[in-house]
C-alpha cells in the first residue's frame, strides 16, 4: 500500500521484484509465467512463500541478482517483474 | 515421457563385447562438483569449472578397486529435476531410466549434493531416491559448510531419507574414501532401506521443497552464513562504475600478457627449433631427406609449436577466470549488450568458451532450451576468436605492427590490434545472432536465470591439469593434421622434378595450385603464396603457418630470414590487414564443420554456415585491402 511509487493507480496491492529496494525483503507470493518457465524459477529456488532480497544488479539496472533460498540468481527485469509479491510487505523476515 | 524417439545425443558405437559390468551414475544440481568427483575417483580428466553446466555429454571412466575389482561411473550434466527441458538434462534423464542407447541402466547413483545449499539441493533427492536404485548421498563441499559455521547431522539425514549420507570434499578429497567404500560393494546390490520420512511423490515443487524443509529440521541442518568474501569482491566486481572498469583491465591484461608475456617463452622455443634443425641437417647427408626433416617438418610444424607459450597463456587465464566464478559475473554484465543483439544470457557462456575452441563452445549450446536460440548460438559461435588464431594473429601482427605504447605501460600497440581483432569477431557474431533472430530464426525472447556461484581459489592441481591438458591437445595437433599438410605441401612444392631435380616453388605443383587460385584472392591483396597457405588452412586455421613455413623454408636464399620478414616482402600492409580480417571471419576449422553437422542433425546448418562465413571474410577482405591501399 506504499504509494511512493509513480503512478500504479490499478492494483497498488500487485508489487513485484522490481519494486524491492536494494537490501529490502519481500515475500513472493506467485509467478506470472508459463508452467515451464515458473518451473525452472521455482528449481532455483523462487518458491511461493519464501523471501527474496535484491543485491547486486549489472550496469545500468538490469539484470539484478536476487538472493532467494541460499542462494544468488541473476534474473532480467523483464523476468523479475512476474514475480509477484505477497501485498504484507510488512511480514519480512 | 520416458520414450525418446530422436534424441539428436551423440553416441558412441556400442562395445565389442557385452560384459555385464557395473556402472554407477553421478546425479546433482549443476556446479555441485559432480565432474570433480567423477575426476577425483577415476583419475580422469573432464572439464570442471565454477559455474553451472560446464558438462553436457555423459562420460564414463574407470575406477579401480581393491582386490583387482573395478566399477564404472558416469558423470552425467547437472539437473534441478528429473524433467528433462534441455538436450543436457535429457542425457541425465535418459541414462538413468534406461533409455540412453547402448548404454545399461546404472547399477547404483552418487547423489551429489552442495551441502552449503542443501534445503534446495534435496529438493533432487525426491525423484532420485524414488528411482529405487541403491544411491550415497553425497553431501559436497562439506569444508565449506564447516568453515562457514552451518551443521548436518548426517547419519539422521541417512536414517531420514533411507540411503547412506557421506560428507565429502570433491576438491580436497576429504571423505572420498567412503564412496570408495560405498561402491566396493558395501551397500551395492543391497536393496535400498525404507526411509523414515515418506517421499513427495508429486513433482510439485512448493511441495516437495516443504518436503526438503522437514528433512533439514529434523536432520538440524544449519545453514552456513552467507559466503562474506563473495559479498565483498561482488561489491567491487559488480559495482556499477568499478565493475565494468575491472572487467576492462582484465581484459587488457590478458592480451597484453598473451603478447608480451609469452614472446620470451617463444623466443626460446624458436631458438630451439632452429638449433636443432640446424644439429639434424648437419647430420642428415641425403639432399633431399634433409629439406623434408629440416624445412618441410621441422619448418612447418616447429613455426607452429612455437605457439604453444602463447597459448597456455591464453588458457591460463581462461582457467583462473572460470575457476574462480568470475566469469558468471562477467556474463551478468555482458547480458544487456546480448540481449539488445536477441541473444539470450545463456548463450553468453558458450560464447565465452568459443574463444578457446568452437568445438565444446558448440556442444555447451546443448543446455540451451530453445531451439531456436540453440541453432542461432551454433552459428555465430566460430566467429569468437578461437586459439588456433592466435599464432596467425601474433605472426601477422609481429611482421607488420611496430611496437609502441598506446595506452602508456598499459597496452602496447600490437596487444591493441590483437584486441581489436578480437572485437571484430564479437561484433561479428553478435550482428550476425541480430541478423539470424530479426529473420529466420525469430524466437520469443526466453528469460534469462543464472546462478551466482560463490567465489573460490582456482587450486594449482586444476590449472596445471588444464595446461597440461591444452598442451596435450595442440601438440597432437602439430604431430598429426600440421605434420601430414607440411608434408603434403613439401611434396607438392618439390614435383614434378625437371632433369633430376626440384623445380623452382613457383613451378612446382603446390606454386601452380597456388597460381591457379591467385586471380580469386588476388582483390584481398594475397598472392599466389598466401594462397597455397590458405588452401591448408580449410583444414585447421594455424595450418597456414607451418604451409609459409615449409614454403619460406624452402626458398633457399630467404632462409636466414625469419618468417615474418618473407612476410613482409610478400604482402603488402593493406594486403596484412586484410589476410588479418579474413581470418577472423572464415570458418576455416574441419573440426567444427563435424560438430556443427552433428549437433543440427544434418548438413544444411554447416553448409550454410561455411557459405556465409567465407562469403563475409572474403567481401571484408576485400573492402580492407581496397580501403587501407587507399590511404596509405
Amino acid at each position: 500500500m506504499s504509494g511512493k511509487k509513480k503512478s500504479r493507480s490499478k492494483q497498488p496491492a500487485n508489487r513485484n521484484l522490481t519494486d524491492l529496494k536494494r537490501g529490502e525483503a519481500g515475500i513472493l507470493d506467485r509467478i506470472e509465467l508459463p508452467p515451464d518457465e515458473s518451473r525452472r524459477l521455482m528449481e532455483m529456488g523462487f518458491v511461493p512463500g519464501h523471501t527474496v532480497v535484491p543485491a547486486h544488479a549489472a550496469p545500468g539496472g538490469d539484470p539484478r541478482v536476487f538472493r532467494v533460498d541460499g542462494s544468488e540468481i541473476a534474473l532480467r527485469r523483464e523476468t523479475a517483474v512476474r514475480l509477484i509479491l505477497r501485498p504484507d510487505e510488512s511480514a519480512t523476515g | 515421457m520416458g520414450d525418446c524417439h530422436n534424441c539428436p545425443v551423440a553416441t558412441l558405437p556400442p562395445p565389442p563385447v557385452q560384459i555385464r559390468r557395473r556402472v554407477v551414475a553421478i546425479v546433482g544440481p549443476p556446479n555441485s562438483g559432480k565432474s570433480t568427483l567423477f575426476n577425483r575417483l577415476t583419475g580422469l580428466r573432464q572439464k570442471v569449472a565454477n559455474f553451472p553446466g560446464v558438462t553436457v555429454e555423459h562420460r564414463m571412466g574407470r575406477v579401480k578397486l581393491d582386490a583387482g575389482r573395478e566399477v564404472y561411473v558416469v558423470d552425467l550434466p547437472g539437473v534441478y529435476s528429473l524433467d528433462p527441458r534441455t538436450e543436457d538434462e535429457r542425457v541425465t534423464h535418459d541414462v538413468l531410466s534406461g533409455a540412453m542407447k547402448d548404454m545399461q541402466r546404472p547399477d547404483a547413483v552418487l547423489l551429489i549434493l552442495d551441502s552449503t545449499n542443501l534445503s534446495r539441493h534435496l529438493l533432487l533427492a525426491a525423484p532420485v531416491l524414488s528411482l529405487g536404485l541403491p544411491t550415497l548421498v553425497i553431501l559436497n563441499m562439506a569444508d565449506d559448510l564447516q568453515s562457514r559455521g552451518g551443521t548436518i547431522d548426517s547419519t539422521e539425514l541417512g536414517m531420514q531419507l533411507g540411503a547412506p549420507v557421506a560428507l565429502v570434499s570433491a576438491s580436497k578429497g576429504n571423505g572420498v574414501e567412503k564412496v570408495f567404500q560405498f561402491l566396493s560393494g558395501a551397500t551395492l546390490g543391497a536393496a535400498a532401506k525404507a526411509p523414515l520420512i515418506e517421499l513427495p511423490v508429486l513433482q510439485d515443487i512448493p511441495k516437495c521443497r516443504a518436503w526438503a524443509a522437514k528433512v533439514g529440521n529434523k536432520t538440524k541442518y544449519h545453514a552456513p552464513a552467507p559466503p562474506i568474501w563473495t559479498r565483498r569482491l561482488d561489491s567491487v566486481f559488480l559495482h556499477p562504475v568499478v565493475g565494468p572498469l575491472v572487467f576492462l583491465l582484465v581484459v587488457i591484461a590478458v592480451f597484453q600478457s598473451i603478447f608480451y608475456g609469452a614472446q620470451p617463452l617463444m623466443d626460446a622455443v624458436d631458438a630451439a627449433r632452429e638449433a636443432s634443425g640446424q644439429w639434424m641437417g648437419a647430420h642428415l647427408s641425403n639432399a633431399a631427406l634433409r629439406s623434408l626433416v629440416v624445412d618441410g617438418i621441422w619448418g612447418g610444424v616447429g613455426s607452429v609449436i612455437k605457439f604453444l607459450p602463447q597459448i597456455l597463456f591464453l588458457f591460463l587465464f581462461i582457467g583462473v577466470l572460470e575457476d574462480s566464478g568470475y566469469l558468471a559475473r562477467a556474463a551478468l554484465i555482458a547480458d544487456r549488450t546480448m540481449a539488445r543483439f536477441g541473444l539470450q544470457g545463456k548463450s553468453f557462456i558458450p560464447l565465452l568458451s568459443a574463444y578457446a575452441c568452437a568445438v565444446p563452445a558448440i556442444m555447451a549450446t546443448r543446455t540451451i532450451e530453445n531451439k531456436r536460440d540453440r541453432i542461432a548460438t551454433i552459428l555465430i559461435a566460430p566467429f569468437m576468436t578461437c586459439s588456433a588464431r592466435l599464432p596467425v594473429y601474433t605472426l601477422v601482427i609481429a611482421a607488420f605492427i611496430p611496437q609502441k605504447p598506446v595506452l602508456g605501460f598499459l597496452l602496447g600497440a600490437q596487444a591493441a590490434v590483437l584486441l581489436g581483432l578480437y572485437v571484430l569477431g564479437f561484433l561479428a557474431a553478435i550482428l550476425t545472432a541480430r541478423l539470424l533472430k530479426s529473420t529466420v530464426l525469430k524466437s520469443s525472447r526466453s528469460s534469462f536465470v543464472l546462478e551466482m556461484p560463490p567465489y573460490r581459489w582456482p587450486t594449482l592441481r586444476s590449472l596445471t591439469l588444464r595446461l597440461f591438458d591444452r598442451s596435450k591437445v595442440f601438440l597432437r595437433r602439430a604431430g598429426t593434421v600440421i605434420l601430414a599438410v607440411a608434408i603434403v605441401i613439401w611434396v607438392l612444392a618439390h614435383v614434378p622434378l625437371i632433369g633430376g631435380a626440384p623445380p623452382a616453388i613457383a613451378k612446382s605443383f603446390a606454386g601452380q595450385i597456388g597460381h591457379a587460385v591467385e586471380p580469386v584472392i588476388q582483390p584481398l591483396g594475397f598472392n599466389w603464396k598466401i594462397g597455397i597457405g590458405l588452401i591448408t588452412s580449410l583444414a585447421a586455421r594455424e595450418t597456414i603457418v607451418s604451409t609459409l613455413g615449409t614454403i619460406y623454408g624452402m626458398e633457399g636464399s630467404e632462409h636466414s630470414l625469419g618468417l615474418q620478414q618473407a612476410l613482409r616482402q610478400d604482402l603488402t600492409p593493406a594486403g596484412a590487414a586484410a589476410l588479418l580480417v579474413f581470418f577472423a571471419f572464415a570458418l576455416q576449422c574441419m573440426s567444427t564443420i563435424a560438430v556443427v553437422r552433428r549437433e543440427t542433425g544434418g548438413w544444411k546448418w554447416p553448409a550454410i554456415q561455411f557459405g556465409y562465413m567465407t562469403l563475409v571474410a572474403y567481401v571484408f577482405a576485400f573492402l580492407t585491402n581496397r580501403v587501407i591501399s587507399f590511404w596509405v
